[in-house]
C-alpha cells in the first residue's frame, strides 16, 4: 500500500466521488433531520409524529419535498422580484458549502494512494467556515426586505442583529481553540486533540459552552429564534415565501444545524477521532504519521478501510448527538425576549469570551514556560483552570444576576385585593 | 358587587435559579422523549371500543329465508323526528305486509334510535358502526337491500351492565 497522497487522474476521480457523495449525504442528513425534529418533538409531547409514510415514517421527508415542488409559487405583488428570488439561494448555498472543510473520517488508504476524507483541506480552515456562514445573514435580510411585509422585515432585522452580535462571541470562543491547536485547519485541530490525548471539550470547557450557545443563536434555533418567533412575527423573514422557496429556507436552517453540529463535534469532541491512538493520522512532512516516538522519530500511520469506516461512524455519532441536542433544547426552552437576547450576547457572552481568551492564553503561556509537555498533564492543568472558569461563569449567569425576567424587575408581594365596582343598572 | 383579584407572586431574582430550572426542564423532556406516554390511538389499526349504546349506521334484520323482518306498519316513519325514513308498504297473497320501498337518508338521520325503540318486530336497528364514508352524496340514502346487507353489531338501547342508566 502506497502511503502517498493520491494524485493524477485518480485524485480527480476521488474528488468527484467525494463531492457528490458528501453533498448527497449532507442533503439526506438534512432531510432526515427534519423528520427527526418532528418525531422527537412528538415524543417529547407524548405524541407519535409522522409515522405513516414508509416504515416509521422514514419516507416523510420525500413526501414533504414532493409536496413543496407541487405547491404554487407566490410572489407578493409589491415584492422586489429579483431579490425575492435571490434570497433563498443566498441562504441555502452557504449552509451547504461550509461542510467542504470538515473532515469526516480518517484518511482512506487505497492501492493508488491515500484519500483524505475531506473535500477541501484549505489552509484557512476555520476562517473559511466563519466567512461563509456569515454570508447567510445577507439572504435572511434580503428575504425579509424584498418581501415588503412588516413581519418579514422585523424578522430579518432581528435575525441580522442577533447573528451579528453572536458571531462576535462565536469567533472569540474559537480563539481559545485556535490557540490550543496552533493552526486554523480543521485537520490539524483534530490532530492536536489526538496528540493531547484529550478532546478539547475538557480543557476548553467554557469555550465549548460559549460556542454551543452562540451556535444556537447563529442557526436561529430556539431559544434564540427571534427571527421566526411564530407567536409575534408569523414566521419572520420567510412569511411571504411558499413552495420550494420556503423549503429552501427550511433546508438552509437544517443545513446550518448539521454544519454547526459537525463543527462542534470537530472542534471540541475530536471530530472523527475515537479513543485510543490506533486511528491517529496526519500529514507531517509529506508522510502520513500516527504519532511521534519518545526520541522524536515519526511513527507511520497504517490506514485501513475499517479504520475509515469506524471513525466515520464516530463522527456521525457525535454530530447526531449535537443534532439531538438542538432538537431537544428547542422543544424544552421557551424563547428569550429580544432585549434578553441582546443582553446575553453583548453583556455576558462577549466579555466572558474575551476574559476566557486571556485566561487560556495566560495558562498556555505559563504551561509552556514551566515546560509542561503537550500531553495529558497539559490537558489536565487546562481542564482545572477551565473548570473553575466554567463554574464561576455558571454562578454569575444563574439567579438573575444579569438577565432577569420581566416580573423580577418589579418586586411583587402576594396580595388579594378586593375591588368595589359600582353596581350595574338593573342589579 | 366586589371582585377579588389575586396578584401573582413571582419569585424574587435571588431565589430563582435559571440554570437549575432549564436543566430540570431538559430532564423532564428527556424522560418523555425516551419513554413517551402512549395516549394517541393509532386509529385504522387500533379500533375504538364503541359503547354498547352507540347509535350509528342502520341495519335491517332479516328472516332465515332472507326476507326483511319489517312488516311495513309505518311506526318508524311516523316517530322519526328527522323525517328521514321513506316507507311504501305492500301486501302479498297471504295478506302479509312487507316494505316495497324502505329508504333511510343517513344525512338527515339524527341517530336518536327511536325507530329501533318503536319497531314492534325488532326489524330496523341502529348499529354500533360509524365508518360509512362514501364518495357520492346519493350513496347516503340507504335502500332496503343495503340496509339488509349491513352486518355490524346492532345497538343495545340500554347498557346491560347498567340497565337503568344509573
Amino acid at each position: 500500500m502506497e502511503l502517498q497522497p493520491i494524485s493524477g487522474l485518480w485524485a480527480l476521480a476521488a474528488m468527484a466521488v467525494k463531492v457528490v457523495g458528501m453533498f448527497t449525504v449532507l442533503l439526506l442528513v438534512v432531510a432526515f433531520t427534519t423528520l427527526a425534529e418532528r418525531r422527537v418533538s412528538a415524543w417529547i409531547q407524548d405524541r407519535h409524529g409522522p409515522n405513516r409514510v414508509g416504515p416509521f415514517g422514514l419516507l416523510q421527508p420525500f413526501a414533504d419535498g414532493l409536496k413543496s415542488l407541487l405547491k404554487e409559487e407566490t410572489v407578493p405583488a409589491t415584492a422586489s422580484r429579483l431579490f425575492f428570488v435571490l434570497a433563498p439561494m443566498l441562504v441555502l448555498a452557504p449552509a451547504l458549502v461550509t461542510f467542504a472543510v470538515i473532515p469526516v473520517a480518517a484518511p482512506l488508504g487505497t492501492p493508488v494512494g491515500v484519500i483524505d476524507m475531506i473535500i477541501a483541506d484549505v489552509p484557512i480552515g476555520i476562517l473559511y467556515v466563519l466567512a461563509v456562514s456569515s454570508l447567510a445573514v445577507y439572504g435572511v435580510v434580503l428575504g425579509g426586505w424584498a418581501s415588503n411585509n412588516k413581519y418579514a422585515f422585523l424578522g430579518a432585522l432581528r435575525a441580522s442583529a442577533q447573528m451579528v452580535s453572536y458571531e462576535v462571541a462565536l469567533g472569540l470562543s474559537l480563539i481559545a481553540v485556535l490557540m490550543m491547536a496552533g493552526n486554523v485547519t480543521l485537520t490539524e485541530i483534530i490532530w492536536q486533540q489526538q496528540q493531547l490525548g484529550m478532546w478539547f471539550v475538557f480543557p476548553l470547557s467554557l469555550a465549548f459552552i460559549l460556542f454551543v450557545i452562540s451556535s444556537f443563536a447563529e442557526t436561529n434555533r430556539l431559544p434564540f429564534d427571534m427571527a421566526e418567533a411564530e407567536s409575534e412575527l408569523i414566521t419572520g423573514y420567510h412569511t411571504e415565501y411558499s413552495a420550494m422557496k420556503f423549503s429552501a429556507f427550511m433546508i438552509a436552517e437544517f443545513g446550518h444545524m448539521v454544519t454547526a453540529s459537525a463543527l462542534m463535534a470537530t472542534l471540541f469532541l475530536g471530530g472523527w477521532d475515537l479513543p485510543g491512538t490506533w486511528d491517529n493520522a496526519f500529514w507531517y512532512d509529506g508522510q502520513l504519521i500516527s504519532g511521534f516516538a519518545a526520541d522524536g522519530a515519526v511513527i507511520l500511520a497504517n490506514p485501513a478501510w475499517w479504520k475509515t469506516a469506524l471513525t466515520f461512524g464516530g463522527f456521525a455519532a457525535k454530530t447526531s448527538f449535537f443534532l439531538l441536542l438542538f432538537i431537544w433544547v428547542r422543544w424544552t426552552l421557551p424563547r428569550f425576549r429580544y432585549d434578553q437576547v441582546m443582553a446575553l450576547g453583548w453583556k455576558v457572552m462577549l466579555p466572558t469570551a474575551l476574559a476566557y481568551v486571556m485566561l487560556v492564553g495566560g495558562t498556555i503561556l505559563t504551561l509552556d514556560e514551566v515546560g509542561v509537555q503537550w500531553g495529558p498533564a497539559y490537558g489536565i492543568a487546562l481542564t482545572a483552570v477551565s473548570g473553575v472558569a466554567t463554574v464561576a461563569f455558571m454562578f454569575f449567569l444563574d439567579r438573575g444576576r444579569v438577565i432577569t425576567g420581566a416580573a423580577a424587575q418589579h418586586a411583587q408581594r402576594v396580595e388579594v385585593k378586593t375591588i368595589s365596582l359600582p353596581a350595574a343598572a338593573g342589579d | 358587587m366586589a371582585i377579588s383579584v389575586k396578584v401573582m407572586h413571582r419569585p424574587a431574582p435571588e431565589s430563582t435559579s435559571y440554570l437549575r430550572a432549564a436543566l430540570s426542564g431538559m430532564a423532564l423532556t428527556f424522560k418523555h422523549m425516551v419513554n413517551p406516554a402512549a395516549v394517541t390511538q393509532q386509529y385504522p389499526e387500533e379500533q375504538t371500543d364503541l359503547s354498547p349504546r352507540w347509535r350509528g349506521t342502520h341495519r335491517m334484520e332479516v328472516h332465515a329465508d332472507g326476507r326483511p323482518k319489517c312488516v311495513a306498519c309505518g311506526l318508524c316513519p311516523t316517530v322519526c323526528p328527522a323525517n328521514c325514513i321513506r316507507l311504501v308498504g305492500g301486501e302479498d297473497d297471504q295478506g302479509n305486509r312487507y316494505p316495497i320501498v324502505y329508504e333511510i337518508d343517513e344525512f338527515r338521520c339524527i341517530f336518536c334510535g327511536m325507530c329501533q325503540e318503536v319497531c314492534p318486530v325488532e326489524a330496523i336497528h341502529v348499529g354500533r358502526h360509524f365508518e360509512n364514508a362514501e364518495y357520492k352524496r346519493d350513496r347516503f340514502v340507504y335502500d332496503l337491500d343495503r340496509l339488509m346487507e349491513q352486518d355490524h353489531p346492532v345497538t343495545l338501547l340500554w347498557d346491560p351492565s347498567d340497565p337503568r342508566s344509573e
